[in-house]
């Protein structure tokens, strides 16, 4: 695939996704602010894919809706992390962290694109996701220094998250293209950056941080493979879309 | 009627400019579209009297946008613009610097605490945490939530007038 087509697929389908799983949040939250918290970054992260969607129809790809609301989950390319059920949430919550403070440094790190348009989108993404990983630093930190029961549930989901964190991190064909290309700093890049990030931010907690790069990635989404969960949330997140695809909104 | 759009008479780019100071944010009606500084350029075509207004969203998902691009183009016909074409662009990623300092004073009349100015300093989370509060003045505030009614807004509380109220994001 062209190596800018490569990057802006995986780029929205995580937004996408994970901007669909925080809107599962909506009505549910433990607390009403976490609640909106989880409900504004969903709407937040639906507005990032559809500025990435927005280039891929410029490069020449079909409209944004469709794109978004017509493929099946083998032609997806988030990675499995995004695609997970919500399920209680301090899952959800590390899911946030780890993924938002990768998410952060990528899109700092587009900011400098030799692709203008995602510079120009990136440029204004980075200062939306700060408030992302400030949200996510401030509840980690609250509760990974919590009561005994507290940091036991942040620290059980920290262990199953982590590999389907490096996911994050998973190459494509055209990874060495997008390097040369000057497109972006490339993944082996990034997670040493996010690494750090997210390490200063465990430092301040109880939490127990294993060697991460000696963890076992889930890889995978970026080729197609996805989790028994992606198919089940497309079908409901396209649901009324599919009922009259060409209706006027 | 028709006569006047068929001989348009030219319109100052001035004029322009005043009628879109009517144009008011659709959730802050203190403020003005041109203050809240997502009227990024205004271009007027001499030759056909032809508007030409570039826009820019305050946060990426604001879903706010078609309803003010609708409003720029109706106010515009209205005042008997031959023809408007608004563009939703990024191509000047909005910051909360753009507000104008009477953008500022119109976040206040509607109680919202507008956000500090940036500028070269470091948009670091100390800077996400410290608010003015709109009602006393107060500087003794403490940050409750960085997500609140719409994306652009956070919630702080004062611990001088013991009230919770809203900021404009810095972004």
């Amino acid at each position: 695939m062209d190596p800018k087509l490569d990057l802006l697929y995986r780029l929205a389908d995580d937004q996408l996704i994970l901007g669909h799983r925080n809107s599962e949040w909506n009505g549910l939250g433990p607390i009403l602010e976490e609640d909106i918290a989880f409900s504004s970054m969903a709407q937040d992260k639906l507005g990032h894919s559809l500025q990435l969607y927005t280039l891929l129809h410029q490069l020449g790809e079909t409209e944004p809706d469709t794109v978004a609301f017509t493929r099946n989950a083998d032609q997806f390319h988030c990675c499995q992390l995004v695609e997970l059920p919500i399920g209680e949430y301090d899952f959800s919550l590390t899911r946030h962290f780890l993924f938002d403070h990768a998410e952060l440094l990528r899109f700092e790190a587009l900011a400098g694109s030799s692709y203008e348009p995602l510079a120009q989108v990136a440029r204004k993404l980075r200062g939306e996701l700060k408030y992302h990983a400030l949200h996510a630093n401030t509840w980690m930190k609250r509760l990974g220094t919590a009561t005994d029961e507290a940091i036991e549930r942040m620290q059980r989901s920290l262990d199953f998250t982590l590999p389907y964190a490096l996911g994050i991190f998973e190459k494509t064909d055209a990874e060495a293209e997008i390097i040369s290309s000057g497109l972006f700093v490339g993944e082996d890049e990034l997670r040493g950056r996010w690494l750090e990030s997210i390490s200063k931010v465990l430092s301040q907690t109880a939490l127990q941080v294993p060697d991460v790069l000696s963890l076992t990635p889930v890889f995978g989404g970026r080729e197609g493979q996805h989790t028994e969960f992606l198919q089940p949330l497309l079908d409901e997140m396209a649901e009324v879309f599919r009922l009259d695809p060409t209706a006027d909104w | 009627m028709s006569t006047a759009t068929n001989t348009h008479q030219p319109i100052a780019k001035s004029q322009i400019m005043d009628w879109l100071q009517a144009v008011k944010d659709p959730e802050i009606p203190t403020i003005s579209l041109i203050d809240l500084g997502v009227v990024r350029a205004v271009e007027l075509d001499e030759a056909t009297g032809k508007v030409t207004v570039e826009l820019t969203p305050t946060f990426a998902g604001c879903p706010a946008m078609d309803y003010m691009k609708r409003d720029v183009e109706r106010t515009l016909l209205a005042h008997g613009v031959p023809a408007v074409e608004v563009n939703i662009s990024l191509r000047e990623a909005w910051t909360s610097d753009m507000l104008t300092e009477a953008g500022r004073q119109a976040l206040r009349q509607h109680k919202l605490s507008p956000p500090p100015f940036i500028g070269n300093q470091v948009f670091d989370l100390d800077f996400l945490e410290y608010a003015e509060c709109p009602n006393c003045q107060g500087h003794n505030t403490e940050l409750r939530t960085p997500f609140g009614a719409t994306l652009c807004r956070a919630v702080h509380y004062c611990h001088n007038c013991r009230q919770i109220f809203e900021q404009f994001k810095p972004v």
